[in-house]
């Protein structure tokens, strides 16, 4: 694979077919859909490509020899920038056991969100313009690995989630549009500051010998790089490092999200259509919490160790707190919605052990509560298709009337829950493992298990309430699911059972470079 | 007196020689031409060109003219990258100025002034090149009166509504009084060294006793007078009346080139009087005599929070791009504050994102009010779905006018803020990005008009002409090729921050 740009593939790609989306005449609609299929499909065979490819047994994470697919070209250069030195960004792309499972993840949810957007009926070629702008980010911030560019990617996809949120949304969708808008954005300035103190407290040897300041996420895990004297250098007494840290956490836990950032989160399920709902539950979820364990920790180790009773707490709180609003909720999407902060506390309760067993299990959720969220966003989109509403109570007895449905329904619900033998299962078992095993955190685990119990609660009361009992006449001409639906469900069907009883096809892909990344946390800066 | 090196001086102010020249060709034209000014702006591009020429060659020239040894021995006017970089923006931002007012309606409708319109934009151009070259206080004064007085002309050229000659009055008395402010200043300034050359000045300050109450008294006195052509708090009051009442291309004039020009000068003045030296990291050492630092400080971040503050509540798009304007006018300011040559390369990249950015931006309000009548917020309902070839330009305008990348204005912002935080500004710092995201609020709401509301009969369809169209679309394409690739923009103005 030596010299193929497969990554750079995986990225442009989807902005060739925005540009093909874009020319397309107006009337064009079936066209248009078929490009943004074909794209995703594209995607979907690189990152089968690259599975094939991958080398199990390289670590990554902090080292630059152990990534896989490496791209790196000097992307801006200038020499003596008004006494910065010279200024030099790199296009650097590169993948490792931690971003592999998620950029497949990644794929498979894009391309299943594709067919869920068949039936957009307003302005098809905008939508699937937007669509395709943000898989070409979402790719990008998964293999970027300088600051610099990690952090355009991040902000581009902040556009197109307004416009589709604002545009394709729901009745509110404006306000939900500009509450997303607003609360990424100042996220994100919390990154510029941080990016641009590490930027100034490090510096990098450079091919010629000299060394300049740098954004490159590798050379700012060295600490042999940092700067005696540098705001946000460890060795720097008068260091800035945890307020920094906080600051990137703060823009970090906007996109997980987590409490108390996460009110823009049921704002913008409810009111974006089916397929930004799962792409947004499916993978963008999952940046927050893939940009924790990229930067923040491997970059302020000495800082995580000491908040990570904080993390924990943080996780647990989502964990409950989730759950209790979930319940609550009369609305079918919101219930999804409050269950996804429930389920991303997992994550964070998980990262929060820093153990092999905690990140293995944190990282795998991740890609559970892609698939398995994705399945329940697409069975609330079936209903609200063919119903037009949502509330919960309205329904009953759906079983009967739309019994292949039903069954899909019963899966996504118990592997949400944690059924044992569905991959739900295995991530979260991992997780109470893993933070059960450290002492600091056991009562935090202990209280985060409560979760499990409560998730149960609403799901199968929502089971109860919308599939079982008796079907008001209204619904009797509901109809089954159709072939496009089925094609959407039943592969996530299959990665659900599947990875619940061979759930090492996913867990060998990280476990290196989990291990080395626990490693790096547990040695450097100690 | 001693006129033996005349020659040479004037081959140094050969721009504002050909600015002279044009301007006296497009007056003669449009004596003897009575009827037909079709040609007037063509001369008026090509008088822009050949100037840009003037200036382009004189790129790397360091030089002064005008220095006579036993009167002025540091010149009147002085030749360097620093002054060759804005006088081609202040080019280029005339040059998409003219095609504003080739295209639009309010300019064609004066049709039979045409001349008049352009002989006094040359006179406000001839006006920037001075200032932002000149060093005496004497050229700065007549530099910023000329191009005042062209402009106050200018704001309420049209006279077809009662806003343009309200708008024109208001800018007459808030000017003459600014302007007068600053004359006081110059003359105590000269009271107080004897001397009118800046650098002169400089020396004098720093060999005699200077009484330093008096001495800030002058500095700040004369700062009114720049503060008012930047549109800085609170210095402001004019920016909203007076961009709201001129013709759109006046205002577009207005809200870039003017403050390019004023800011230049106020860099020049506070460099060239107030630094000793700069130290090996870029920094300025003041001779600490006038505490610059805290006045741009407080004034910059005023600036820029008020005028984001306002822009929230507007209705109308010129004003609310006034607003705007006064925002990034704090913005700029902020490349000052640090007192460095980091802070100056920084804003001078600003203001070349800026000049794109907000005139394309304006560029396309123009259109759209040309065609509606008004300004108001909700012409533009819809207008996402009818007209994309308008909407996508001004999504990306105005993207890079949050600072969001991939666009030119967040690699302009980047560059800002590594210059405040390289100088450990922190809270300024943390102020100003917090400003960045309530800006992101009004921008995103102008976007929400264009896109979100229902495409309907009162929804606009705008026909946009060939030339229009690829105006609009170039501007918004280099928003975005210099948001990716800005190693030549780097380059550019790294080699422009140098000094007479």
């Amino acid at each position: 694979m030596q010299g193929f740009p497969l990554l750079t593939l995986l990225i442009f790609i989807p902005i060739v077919g925005m540009i093909v989306v874009l020319l397309l005449p107006k009337n064009a609609d079936n066209n248009v859909r078929y490009t943004t299929l074909g794209v995703t499909a594209l995607q979907l065979v690189l990152a089968a490509v690259m599975m094939l490819n991958f080398d199990y047994s390289a670590g990554g994470i902090f080292e630059a020899s152990s990534f896989q697919f490496i791209e790196k070209v000097r992307w801006i250069e200038i020499q003596n920038v008004a006494f910065l030195g010279t200024v030099k960004i790199d296009y650097f792309l590169g993948v490792d056991g931690l971003s592999a499972p998620l950029i497949l993840l990644s794929t498979i949810v894009f391309f299943i969100a594709t067919l869920s957007a068949w039936t957009i009926k307003k302005s098809p070629k905008g939508f699937f313009a937007m669509y395709l702008l943000l898989n070409a980010a979402t790719m990008g911030v998964f293999v970027s690995l300088d600051f610099f560019l990690f952090f355009v990617f991040w902000e581009v996809m902040l556009l197109p989630m307004y416009f589709l949120i604002g545009i394709w949304g729901g009745p509110r969708k404006e306000y939900a549009a500009i509450k997303f808008f607003i609360y990424t954005m100042l996220g994100g300035i919390f990154m510029l500051i941080t990016m641009i103190g590490l930027y100034f407290s490090a510096t990098e040897l450079l091919a010629d010998g000299t060394r300049a300041y740098t954004f490159n996420l590798l050379a700012l895990m060295d600490q042999s790089n940092y700067l005696a004297d540098g705001i946000l250098s460890a060795s720097n007494p008068e260091n800035w490092r945890m307020l920094a840290y906080i600051g990137l956490f703060a823009a970090f836990a906007v996109k997980i999200p987590m409490f108390p950032f996460h009110t823009w989160l049921p704002d913008a399920h409810v009111e974006a259509p089916t397929p930004i709902s799962v792409v947004l539950a499916g993978v963008l979820l999952k940046l927050g919490t893939y940009g924790i364990l990229r930067i923040s920790f491997p970059i302020f180790p000495d800082i995580t160790r000491e908040l990570m009773w904080y993390i924990g707490l943080f996780g647990v709180i989502n964990i409950v707190y989730g759950a209790l609003a979930a319940m609550a909720q009369k609305d079918f999407k919101k219930l999804i919605a409050y269950s996804s902060i429930s389920h991303m506390g997992y994550v964070l309760l998980g990262m929060a052990s820093l153990s092999s067993t905690g990140l293995n299990g944190a990282i795998f959720q991740m890609f559970n509560h892609g698939t398995i969220t994705a399945m329940l966003f697409l069975i609330v989109g079936v209903i609200y298709d063919r119903a037009h509403t949502r509330g919960l109570n309205d329904f009953g007895g759906l079983a009967n009337q739309m019994p292949v449905y039903t069954g899909f329904v019963t899966v996504a619900f118990f592997a949400a829950i944690g059924l044992p033998g569905l991959s739900g299962w295995v991530s979260e078992a991992l997780v109470f493992v893993g933070a059960f095993g450290v002492e600091s955190i056991r009562t935090l685990t202990i209280i985060g298990m409560l979760g499990i119990l409560l998730g149960a609660g609403y799901m199968l009361w929502t089971l109860q309430r919308v599939y079982l009992g008796e079907l008001p006449d209204k619904w009797k001409n509901l109809k089954d699911l159709d072939k496009r639906e089925l094609a959407m469900l039943v592969p996530l069907a299959i990665i659900t059972v599947v990875l619940g009883i061979f759930p090492s096809i996913v867990l060998d892909i990280m476990t290196t470079s989990v291990n080395s990344l626990v490693e790096f946390l547990a040695t450097t800066l100690n | 007196m001693d006129f033996t090196s005349l020659h040479l001086s004037l081959s140094n102010i050969l721009p504002e020689i050909s600015v002279s020249l044009f301007l006296l060709i497009i007056v003669s034209y449009d004596l003897i031409f009575s009827e037909d000014k079709k040609l007037i702006p063509y001369i008026a591009l090509l008088g822009l060109v050949v100037t840009g020429y003037f200036v382009v060659a004189n790129m790397g020239l360091t030089a002064s003219a005008f220095a006579v040894t036993s009167v002025n021995s540091g010149g009147m006017v002085a030749i360097d990258p620093f002054s060759s970089y804005f006088k081609l923006v202040i080019i280029i931002a005339s040059i998409i100025v003219v095609f504003f007012s080739m295209s639009s309606k309010e300019i064609k409708d004066i049709y039979k002034r045409s001349g008049e319109y352009y002989a006094l934009m040359y006179g406000m151009l001839l006006g920037m090149l001075l200032m932002v070259s000149a060093i005496d206080l004497i050229l700065i004064y007549l530099a910023v009166e000329l191009l005042s007085l062209a402009s106050y002309v200018l704001a309420g050229f049209t006279k077809l509504r009662d806003r343009n000659s309200e708008a024109s009055l208001k800018y007459i008395i808030y000017g003459s009084a600014a302007s007068g402010m600053m004359l006081f200043g110059i003359s105590i300034l000269y009271g107080l060294t004897g001397v009118t050359n800046l650098y002169e000045i400089s020396t004098a300050l720093q060999t005699t006793q200077i009484n330093l109450y008096t001495l800030s008294f002058s500095v700040i006195l004369i700062f009114v007078g720049l503060g008012f052509k930047i549109s800085a708090v609170p210095f402001h009051f004019w920016t909203p009346d007076v961009y709201e009442g001129s013709p759109l291309p006046i205002t577009a004039y207005l809200s870039v080139a003017s403050k390019a020009a004023a800011l230049a000068l106020l860099v020049r003045f506070v460099r060239t009087t107030f630094v000793g030296s700069v130290d090996s990291n870029g920094f300025w050492v003041l001779f600490s005599l006038f505490d610059w630092q805290t006045l741009l400080i407080v004034i910059s971040l005023f600036t820029m929070t008020l005028g984001n503050l306002t822009a929230l509540w507007q209705k109308n798009l010129k004003r609310l791009f006034a607003y705007s304007s006064i925002a990034h006018a704090g913005y700029l300011l902020l490349g000052l504050v640090v007192l460095s040559d980091t802070g100056i390369f920084a804003m001078m990249m600003y203001l070349l994102a800026y000049l794109i950015m907000n005139l394309g931006a304006f560029y396309v309000v123009m259109l759209i009010s040309d065609r509606s009548g008004s300004e108001s917020i909700d012409d533009i309902n819809g207008i996402g779905f009818t007209t994309p070839l308008l909407a996508v330009p001004l999504t990306i305008f105005l993207v890079s006018l949050a600072g969001i990348p991939p666009t030119f204005g967040f690699i302009a912002k980047l560059n800002l803020f590594i210059a405040v935080i390289d100088a450990n500004l922190m809270s300024v710092l943390i102020i100003a990005l917090l400003n960045v995201v309530i800006s992101v609020y009004y921008y995103s709401r102008i976007l929400k008009h264009m896109y979100f509301h229902k495409v309907d009969e009162s929804t606009l369809t705008i026909k946009v002409s060939k030339i229009d169209t690829t105006i609009v679309l170039v501007l918004a394409i280099l928003i975005i090729y210099f948001g990716i690739f800005s190693t030549s923009i780097y380059e550019f103005v790294k080699n422009s921050v140098k000094f007479f």
